[in-house]
């Protein structure tokens, strides 16, 4: 059988599937540590299972790493270093993210000699001392974990790798991170996207360790998965080591969670959390992928992810009636403490919902001194910005079917504009745990081939039939496995006619892969 | 006359992509560097052919390379300092800089150059579209010489290609520069005339650029079709709506050519459009049938949001509309076809006009 957890801004959900059957589905607070959360709502879920049952995997799917880039906490102060000079100084690192985490990280930057042209030769030679130096100014300022990004480095690394060995020498201690290893073609993306990974190294290498002893202590003998953004699963040590890989897992489990268990294939999701709300397009079952370019806290990263428009309105998010304020702090985990129906002293989404006679949870009379007015102009705006996020990602202006999941939905009513109905599946607080838990494996290659020696389709079969090969290897059931992603970059110009052909397989967790 | 301030330019980044017809580098990037030029040293003025002074000297300047290259090894300053370059040689002062090449990257290339150098930028440019070659330019089809010209790259080289013998031969010899200095070199061509710029330049391009962009931000506003928003500012006609189902490319000679394969949803389910592109689309074929045709304009947006696409970017699964404008009369004449017709393309095909 299979675990699906998912650790939420506010709630830990688990299910436990055996093939396509939830058997059992727990819900806890989320703790501060995650872990807490996690190894709560397992010891639950194994207590409340039969004896038979026997966990073959552990599949969790968490937005702690999400929550600390658009909270821009717990980021380590992190450095770019990239490798380009005399080349691209007029777009410095970092040039279009957001000040306030350029700020939380920051925002040490350094451009030295190095990369490559497009066809391989040098745009200058590596210097060590420079980067030497450079290394030794981020000690002084107390940075912790660097990203290295050299032009034309998915074509040639070596100077990243290179450079990344003269940092580790310098100073064993900080945390480098490689473009090359995390992107594609794109200078500024593939940066983006490695700087985030580096800030976020410490905090993922903490909490994944921590899951990985706590599922342990458990005595359950199952390896743990952590979910892509892609829907495909990557083992704890890969995670640990590309935690930006798990942002955006959220919305894709809830998104096929709520496929799942709605029945919806074609239609719209909105998945309301204590945090934040998450709102995309189903097609065929699968969350929309994003057109183009996607941003993440504001930063613009080459990642495929599902298109999804965040908002940060949750179940806990704060509330100041007067003037009128809702968000974007939210009490998060801390609801069922902090809230005013549960005791405490902040007024939050979800008490205001209390108050209005929509939903009952808690004390109500805690609420009683809320007045009618200020009341109801929190639920209309609440109404209206899901409406607008809902119409930002339709993919029509025609009605469409939309599912509501996550727990703070109930700050919904049951009428939304640009829904042609809306459904609320039963289980949808677990959306995201069943999404984990039906999550496949994927095997990814990427080759260079010459296509002066062999065809095109050729080198793109062959590369298919090795990505097939490793997601078999990891684990994926043959009879599933789909190719989803083909990518090509030519190399060179004259006059070689080179490309670099990359291409993703996912199937099925082999013999425990429930019906999709 | 207005002023190109960082508030126009991620309009025109809008409308530069979709006048790009999937070529032009990428739009994000060329916003993000006349941003940055902006800041640093102000905002840049915008004329009108008619409202530049008679004995103005016009600087035609632009990037030159692969737009494959251009989003790894990101362009700086190569603009301005092809423009110092081309002043040295001739001995004149540019009084205002023009564009290229509306579509894409190279609309905000004289707004990099101007902003840095203090002259104003003229509303006008010398494609009103995206084109491959250098050769490929209103001016140089209606007589202004595009010699000298210098070409510049980020590291300090310049070169100064003095006479040719025609404009193909300006392009091979610029192109091969360009290849060694690593493909994201700029050029600067000798001034023009306040009448060349008049009689040969497609007018009123960058303010075109900013309305569609402005048009598509509005109906995104106000939930509108952004589709509608694009052929309400530039009169044209959905050419068909589906999902890219194979993009083949091969970088050869310096072009990043292919093949778009597109299947047909909603209106066109069942249906397959194949475009052919040279770093612009070039030919659009509906189940075989010619659609639209070089020099007219055949534009990629994302279906949703009407976010221009370019052929870079072009990969398995996304949704798209083709759309589809009528070339500016200056290239529709016998002159014009001869230089950036279909079978100035290579095609085996006669120019038919879209019908609108």
């Amino acid at each position: 059988m299979l675990v699906g957890i998912d650790v939420g801004g506010t709630n830990t959900d688990a299910v436990l599937m055996d093939g396509p059957q939830l058997v059992h589905a727990v819900k806890l607070p989320t703790t501060p540590d995650v872990t807490t959360g996690i190894v709560d709502a397992l010891r639950e879920l194994l207590a409340e299972s039969p004896a038979t049952a026997r966990v073959d995997a552990v599949m969790v799917g968490t937005t702690h790493f999400t929550n600390a880039l658009l909270e821009r906490r717990e980021l380590a102060p992190t450095a770019v270093l990239r490798l380009c000079l005399p080349a691209t100084q007029l777009l410095p690192p970092l040039v279009d993210w957001p000040d306030d985490l350029r700020d939380a990280m920051g925002g040490y930057m350094y451009l030295v000699g190095g990369g490559h042209e497009f066809d391989g030769r040098e745009i200058s030679p590596m210097d060590r001392s420079e980067i030497r130096e450079a290394v030794a100014d981020m000690r002084r300022q107390g940075v912790r974990a660097v990203a290295v990004s050299g032009v034309f480095s998915p074509v040639n690394g070596e100077h990243e790798s290179a450079a990344a060995e003269v940092i580790r020498e310098q100073d064993p201690d900080l945390r480098v991170c490689v473009s090359h290893e995390n992107g594609r073609t794109g200078l500024l993306e593939r940066e983006n996207a490695a700087t985030l990974n580096a800030a976020l190294g410490e905090l993922a290498q903490r909490t994944i360790r921590g899951i990985e002893r706590a599922i342990e202590a458990l005595g359950v003998n199952a390896p743990l998965y952590l979910s892509q953004n892609d829907g495909t699963l990557m083992d704890a040590e890969f995670a640990a080591s590309f935690p930006v890989l798990t942002i955006a897992s959220g919305p894709t489990n809830s998104m096929r969670g709520a496929a799942w268990l709605s029945g919806i294939r074609d239609g719209i999701v909105v998945d309301v959390g204590g945090t934040s709300t998450d709102v995309g397009a189903l097609v065929n079952g699968f969350p929309r992928e994003a057109a183009v370019a996607v941003e993440l806290a504001g930063v613009r990263t080459n990642f495929r992810m599902p298109d999804t428009v965040s908002i940060p309105l949750g179940g806990g998010t704060v509330v100041e009636p007067d003037p009128l304020r809702i968000g974007p702090e939210s009490v998060g985990y801390r609801l069922t403490t902090d809230g005013r129906v549960f005791g405490g002293h902040t007024l939050t989404t979800t008490d205001v919902a209390v108050a209005s006679g929509l939903v009952q949870i808690g004390d109500a009379s805690l609420v009683a001194d809320l007045d009618a007015s200020p009341v109801n102009r929190v639920m209309d705006e609440i109404q209206r910005r899901i409406e607008t996020a809902i119409d930002r990602v339709k993919l029509s202006r025609d009605d469409v079917p939309v599912a509501l999941v996550g727990g703070g939905s109930i700050l919904l009513g049951s009428r939304l504009a640009g829904a042609s109905e809306v459904l609320r599946p039963e289980n949808s607080g677990v959306a995201n745990a069943i999404g984990a838990a039906i999550a496949q494996v994927g095997g990814q290659v990427e080759r260079v081939y010459s296509l002066e020696g062999i065809g095109r389709q050729e080198a793109i079969a062959d590369c298919s039939a090795a990505a097939v090969a490793r997601a078999v290897s990891a684990g994926a059931d043959p009879t599933t496995i789909e190719v989803v992603e083909i990518d090509e970059v030519p190399l060179t110009y004259v006059p070689s006619n080179a490309t670099r052909v990359r291409v993703k397989a996912v199937g099925d967790l082999a013999g425990l892969g429930p019906a999709r | 006359m207005w002023q190109a301030t960082e508030n126009e330019l991620e309009s025109i980044a809008i409308g530069a992509g979709i006048l790009g017809t999937g070529g032009g580098g990428n739009p994000y990037i060329g916003q993000l560097r006349a941003r940055q030029a902006i800041r640093r040293w102000g905002p840049v003025d915008v004329l009108a052919p008619d409202e530049l002074p008679d004995d103005a000297r016009v600087v035609c300047v632009g990037g030159i390379g692969a737009p494959t290259v251009g989003i790894e090894k990101v362009r700086d300053l190569q603009s301005y300092h092809a423009l110092r370059a081309i002043e040295d040689f001739t001995g004149e002062q540019a009084t205002a800089l023009i564009s290229n090449e509306i579509g894409g990257s190279n609309s905000v290339e004289p707004l990099i150059a101007a902003a840095m150098a203090g002259l104003p930028v003229v509303d006008a440019d010398g494609m009103g579209r995206a084109f491959p070659e250098f050769q490929m330019k209103t001016f140089f089809v209606y007589g202004v010489p595009c010699c000298p010209m210098a070409v510049a790259d980020e590291k300090g080289n310049s070169v100064v290609i003095r006479e040719t013998i025609d404009p193909r031969w300006a392009e091979r010899l610029a192109r091969s520069v360009t290849i060694q200095m690593g493909c994201v070199a700029c050029y600067a061509v000798a001034p023009m005339s306040t009448e060349q710029v008049r009689r040969t330049a497609v007018p009123l391009t960058l303010s075109l650029a900013r309305d569609l962009g402005d048009a598509v931000k509005s109906a995104r506003q106000h939930g509108d079709d952004p589709l509608e928003a694009i052929l309400s500012v530039c009169p044209g006609k959905v050419l068909f709506g589906g999902k890219v189902v194979d993009v083949e490319r091969r970088t050869t000679a310096g072009f990043a050519r292919g093949v778009l394969t597109i299947d047909g949803l909603d209106a066109y389910s069942g249906e397959r459009m194949v475009i052919e592109f040279q770093n612009e689309n070039l030919v659009a074929r509906r189940e075989g049938v010619v659609a639209c045709v070089v020099p007219d304009l055949i534009c990629a947006v994302a279906t949703d949001l009407g976010e221009p696409v370019t052929t870079e970017l072009m990969r398995y699964g996304l949704r798209v509309t083709i759309l589809g404008f009528p070339a500016p009369e200056l290239w529709t004449s016998p002159e014009g076809l001869a230089v950036a017709g279909p079978q100035a393309f290579g095609y085996d095909l006669d120019y038919a006009p879209l019908a609108v």
